[in-house]
């Protein structure tokens, strides 16, 4: 890292209080720690609250039980990641995750669609997973000893979400069925799988789905992280509710 | 979906009988083994899982004693009041009243 790529990267102000960003290497170039930390975090917590608007109404029981876990594992995650990232930034884990604007958040534009249709649910789950599984590989890598150790335990349960997305891929894969829908469903969404990556990290994901897919995939423009889907205003006014409506100090 | 039912069954603690847990509905064995994951494992409560498709449980209900054969059985009689005969013969106190022998504490772990 050259002396004015750290001062690049530390420029980076994030969160309320932008305190003394400090700088970690990550894929050879210096990161804004404090900044990659909320990428990770709003990744899992939309995706969170996206996975649990399925409970109760999942395809079937057992689906329902498994679906919700998983968002709920999600969620663990994003307070995780949260709290490091609260570190960094001289603020708490429930103000990075609620008292910023929607605007703020720093999600990949995959998280925020909704799209409550099995196939496309599917279809998310598994780019996200199978991108994810990418990152955190990239990430437990890092310098840092905190967030490298955060993603090699994040990924012991990433492995089940993983089996998880691919048992659904395969099934719809081998259903006459399945396969138009799940096809349509990852067409529609790939430019959003790339846009979850660094650049640095695409190919290998294009050969993950490459192979499981067993085609090509278009080689499109990714949908930038800092844009944002207009329904991540709609998740967030629920999602915030009751914290706005909560005096500040309020216990619970 | 053609759904299939697994039995489950659980252990709570490596050297303990495994239990019948319950049961789920999964397309296949692939399927059932997350869904198992899920309902008997994401809470630490379970060691390891027996997963068992219910059709592969051969199920034995009848057993005729026309007989009455329950002199074969090893609690063929009770011995509470035979134990109450001995004791009146021997004089000793019925049962209630203290022996007369002082309790030995166990010794602490």
């Amino acid at each position: 890292m050259s002396p004015s790529e750290i001062e690049e990267a530390a420029r980076t102000n994030v969160g309320p209080s932008g305190t003394s960003p400090r700088v970690i290497a990550f894929l050879g170039k210096p990161r804004n720690a404090g900044e990659l930390l909320l990428e990770l975090a709003d990744d899992e917590l939309i995706l969170g609250w996206r996975n649990s608007e399925w409970t109760g109404i999942a395809p079937f029981l057992e689906e329902d039980v498994a679906f919700s876990s998983i968002a709920q594992n999600e969620i663990g995650h994003a307070r995780a990641l949260y709290e490091l990232a609260a570190a960094e930034l001289g603020t708490t884990a429930d103000e990075l995750a609620f008292d910023r604007r929607p605007e703020e958040y720093r999600c990949a534009p995959l998280v925020e669609l909704r799209r409550l249709e099995w196939a496309r649910t599917i279809a998310r789950h598994w780019l996200y997973e199978t991108a994810d599984a990418i990152r955190l590989e990239a990430l437990a890598a890092s310098d840092d000893p905190e967030i490298a150790g955060l993603a090699a335990k994040m990924e012991r349960e990433e492995a089940y979400h993983r089996m998880h997305a691919e048992m659904w891929i395969d099934r719809l894969l081998a259903s006459d069925e399945g396969r138009p829908r799940l096809t349509e469903a990852v067409d529609e969404l790939w430019p959003y799988a790339l846009g979850v990556l660094d650049d640095e990290l695409r190919p290998e994901l294009v050969s993950h789905v490459e192979a499981k897919l067993g085609r090509a995939m278009p080689a499109t423009e990714p949908v930038p992280r800092g844009r944002h889907e207009a329904e991540l205003a709609e998740l967030w006014e629920e999602m915030t509710m009751v914290r706005r409506s909560a005096p500040a100090g309020s216990q619970w | 979906m053609t759904p299939r039912v697994f039995e489950v069954f659980r252990r709570e603690r490596h050297g303990q009988p495994f239990q019948h847990a319950g049961s789920l509905v999964a397309p296949d064995q692939r399927f059932a083994e997350i869904y198992a994951r899920e309902q008997y494992g994401r809470r630490q409560e379970s060691d390891a899982l027996w997963l068992v498709p219910r059709e592969d449980i051969h199920e034995i209900v009848e057993f005729p004693d026309e007989f009455d054969l329950k002199y074969r059985r090893v609690d063929g009689y009770s011995i509470k009041a035979r134990l109450k005969q001995a004791r009146e013969r021997s004089g000793s106190p019925p049962r209630g009243e203290p022996l007369g022998l002082e309790e030995t504490p166990e010794a602490g772990p």
